[in-house]
């Protein structure tokens, strides 16, 4: 038990780690060890939804094709070897859920996060280390519930045979979502673990953002000012205050829709629906659309709550890897806020179709332009940045900077979804999918894949392998772009989302050749995630030791200690700042940066 | 850190803090430095009380954010008196409720007194002031168990109507926060009754403290907001 005893104090300087194997590596306190948990938990979630997505462009590619293999893996769902709309639709639920919360959410957020915020201030560790390990054990339990949910089926005997887990997106709408098995199969049990593993998901989320709050508060060491903070952290810090704010609300709305199953309550589920030829007579009165506003209120700060803390460490490593300071480090730090403040006024733009007064509609479109001016300036100092920089061209750099090009095209199409009149004809169309894969999804991931690329010697003690990487991007960045615009052409051509096939749209004819290409360039793009795994693997187990402090000749706090660091990080020694962030090509200095524990140069240099 | 860090000080100075062992087994407050403290750690890295408040605030601001958005969804589910749904019928207050509400007032006075007795190193009061506020938050459940029993017997129900229904989960929700709240109560109150406020369970009182009025506040709110918002 002695070595328990510190932890009850929160974030305090420990010597030595914990002794036992359990303490140490499963169910630690250090920030590090839950950092990375967190990061394992989001690769593993990641390739689960990517083999969900494999599966969607199979079926989309080749309609009604029989595939053995489908057979012997889903012999209840796909039982003639073909994937049934149903089990289109539960393989949409789930890529979706699963890639926005156990993915987009948790790796920048509570894997980097977690592990160098504390660093990045000069922190011992995270303010509640308790409440830290907490928040990812019921993050890990709410994986188990969905990845549960996935097979409802296999436990509820009265489940129709021939779909998975829930069919209803992972917007979840009501009444359907609400009204159990009869909405179709997968909407009763499925739904219900599917929602509880969201509002436990929520718990979790909101322990961390508490802990991520107070830790950036009040953990800093002497001499970190506000001001010299590096924006990753003021990222992560305004990422966990959206959290903080917008997750109560899907917790609520989540409660409700749990009532609304189990105890025959009616707040999402009107009088007399009519569905499949049936009257529901039980319920009455309530309001679908009410799931709207709440799964939206969250939805929306949501998809920042995923780009976010990309930004930060995109604003980063291109400051890094260009040698010059951030383009108005300030500015980009008022562009956070304006963004996540923004976020939480504009929920309505997803609702354009919902029936919604026109005037409101104007409103919440207005607001949602006026997102773009932070966005730009975001994105003009990121080129700013890079303007007569002498680049080095890292794998890290490589992925930032085709964040700030997934980030530009993925926003720009935002502009035409955010007007009423133009988001009528796109709603729920291709157009809609391929926007939001661009700027949450894959710029989302870019971040991530920038992080691990930039920190990966730091976290593991090894480098990781250049080379591989460097195919790694090149396949990538090609192929999501192959992906993703010609989904938006095929919105313009009216295609609508969630349709396991269209082929039997004849207007949709002449888009089957195009549908096919995006299927091959899915594979493409999966295969060189299976280069990226094996280089993961390689370079964790084979990978040469990383021997220096500061490979990448960076400034913040996490390169001036080893690779990996101590337990409490600093050795019991607390750091001293001196400077900026961002000091790159400093005038007279010795090197071409100076890291902010350098002293100041003194007066009248 | 700011004044308060100096004033919970003086509460373990003056005694009650190295009567026992201290947090840890080496209250560093009440017996000088531990031998095995690290070089360069600082007093405020061990304890800050700062650090809890700030916790506090961010939980009361999460819990605000789940009870506004019920709120907007009871707000939305009543309708208007013009659009009110046919199936909306309110319930009849529960009198018991009345006794609930005063318990719980006076229980945000109680430990208001506790706190300041703690801070003028009255011992004898912080204890009194703490086991009535445990005991009166233990009341208010039980009163509230009483009101859900009340409305069971005259066959009302979770899924009877919808104000009934978010009468049930209103109150369940806040009734598990103030469980949570006398969970903590209890904690500081064996500690006090055991004469171990060091600084850190001073801190907890302190935390606790807040978190003991936003329950008593929200639960005025929801109080008014199921029966007397038309």
């Amino acid at each position: 038990m002695a070595e328990t005893v510190p932890e009850i104090h929160g974030g305090v300087h420990r010597h030595e780690p914990p002794k036992r194997w359990i303490r140490r590596y499963v169910f630690s306190t250090d920030h590090k060890v839950i950092g990375i948990q967190y990061w394992f938990l989001a690769l593993f979630s990641v390739f689960v939804g990517m083999a969900l997505s494999l599966l969607m462009r199979l079926q989309l590619g080749w309609p009604g094709e029989q595939f053995g293999f489908l057979k012997t893996l889903f012999p209840n769902a796909a039982a003639n070897g073909t994937i049934s709309p149903e089990f289109y639709l539960s393989l949409v639920t789930m890529h979706g859920t699963i890639m926005v919360f156990f993915v987009l959410t948790t790796a920048p957020q509570g894997g980097f996060g977690n592990y160098f915020l504390p660093i990045q201030i000069g922190a011992a560790d995270m303010a509640f280390p308790v409440l830290n390990m907490l928040s990812f054990w019921v993050t890990f339990l709410a994986l188990a519930v969905m990845i549960l949910a996935f097979f409802a089926n296999m436990i509820d005997p009265d489940a129709a045979i021939g779909v998975l887990g829930p069919i209803g997106g992972w917007t979840g709408y009501a009444p359907l979502s609400a009204i159990g098995e009869s909405a179709g199969p997968g909407q009763g049990t499925g739904v219900v673990l599917w929602v509880t593993s969201i509002a436990l998901f929520c718990i979790a989320s909101l322990l961390g953002a508490l802990n991520f709050i107070t830790t950036m508060l009040n953990l800093r060491t002497k001499g970190m000012s506000l001001a010299r903070l590096p924006l990753t952290c003021w990222a992560w810090f305004t990422t966990a205050v959206l959290a903080l704010l917008s997750f109560p609300v899907l917790l609520a709305a989540g409660i409700l829709l749990l009532l609304d199953h189990l105890a025959g309550t009616s707040f999402f589920i009107p009088a007399n629906l009519y569905i499949k030829d049936n009257v529901l007579t039980e319920h009455a009165g309530g309001s679908p659309i009410l799931w709207q506003h709440l799964f939206w209120y969250f939805g929306h700060p949501e998809v920042y709550i995923a780009i976010l803390p990309g930004m930060g460490l995109t604003s980063h490593i291109l400051s890094t890897f260009a040698r010059k300071p951030v383009f108005g480090y300030r500015v980009m730090i008022y562009a956070i806020f304006a963004i996540g403040l923004l976020g939480f006024f504009v929920w309505g733009h997803h609702m354009f179709q919902s029936g919604m007064d026109p005037r409101t509609a104007v409103a919440f479109s207005l607001i949602t332009l006026s997102i773009g001016v932070p966005s730009a300036i975001k994105t003009f100092n990121w080129i700013g940045t890079l303007w007569g920089a002498r680049i080095r061209f890292t794998t890290p750099m490589l992925f930032a900077v085709g964040f700030v090009s997934l980030f530009v095209s993925g926003g720009i199409t935002g502009l035409f979804l955010g007007q009423t009149s133009v988001d009528i004809p796109l709603h729920d169309t291709y157009f809609v999918v391929g926007h939001f894969h661009l700027i949450m999804g894959v710029a989302a991931i870019f971040g991530i894949f920038a992080g691990t690329y930039f920190w990966f010697s730091k976290m593991f003690g090894k480098r990781i392998n250049e080379t591989m990487g460097k195919v790694h991007f090149w396949l990538t960045f090609i192929g999501v772009n192959a992906i993703f615009i010609p989904f938006h052409v095929m919105g313009m051509q009216g295609a609508p989302r969630r349709y396991s096939t269209h082929g039997n749209l004849e207007y949709l004819g002449g888009m089957a050749p195009l549908t096919k290409f995006i299927s091959y360039a899915a594979f493409v793009t999966i295969g060189a995630q299976l280069i990226f795994l094996v280089n993961l693997i390689w370079s964790m187990t084979r990978g040469p030791k990383e021997t220096e402090e500061n490979p990448w000749e960076a400034t913040t706090l996490e390169w001036t200690v080893p690779s990996p660091p101590p337990h409490d990080n600093f050795a019991g020694h607390e750091p001293v700042v001196h400077r900026g962030p961002y000091e790159f090509s400093v005038p007279n200095a010795a090197n071409d940066f100076c890291k902010q524990t350098d002293p100041e140069p003194a007066a009248g240099d | 850190m700011g004044t308060t860090a100096t004033t919970d000080l003086k509460v373990t100075n003056s005694g009650l803090g190295s009567s026992g062992p201290g947090p840890g087994g080496s209250d560093p407050f009440g017996s000088g430095r531990p031998k095995d403290w690290p070089p360069g750690i600082t007093r405020d890295d061990r304890i800050e009380p700062k650090k809890y408040r700030i916790g506090m605030w961010a939980a009361l601001a999460s819990i605000l954010m789940l009870f506004v958005a019920l709120t907007s969804a009871y707000i939305v589910r009543q309708g208007t008196p013009a659009t009110r749904p046919a199936d909306w019928i309110t319930i009849e207050l529960p009198p018991v409720l009345w006794l609930n509400t005063a318990l719980l007032i006076v229980s945000s006075l109680t430990i208001e007194l506790s706190r300041r007795a703690l801070k003028r190193s009255d011992y004898a009061a912080v204890k009194r002031w703490l086991s009535l506020t445990t005991l009166l938050g233990i009341g208010f459940l039980a009163g509230q168990i009483v009101a859900w029993r009340q409305l069971a017997a005259q066959g009302i129900y979770v899924s009877t109507n919808p104000h009934s229904s978010f009468f049930y989960l209103l109150t369940s929700l806040h009734g598990l926060h103030v469980l949570g709240g006398v969970l903590a109560l209890t904690y500081v109150t064996v500690a006090a009754l055991r004469l171990r406020i060091g600084l850190r369970r001073a801190v907890a009182v302190d935390v606790t403290a807040m978190y003991w009025h936003f329950m008593d506040g929200l639960w005025v709110y929801l109080f008014l907001l199921l029966f007397f918002w038309k």
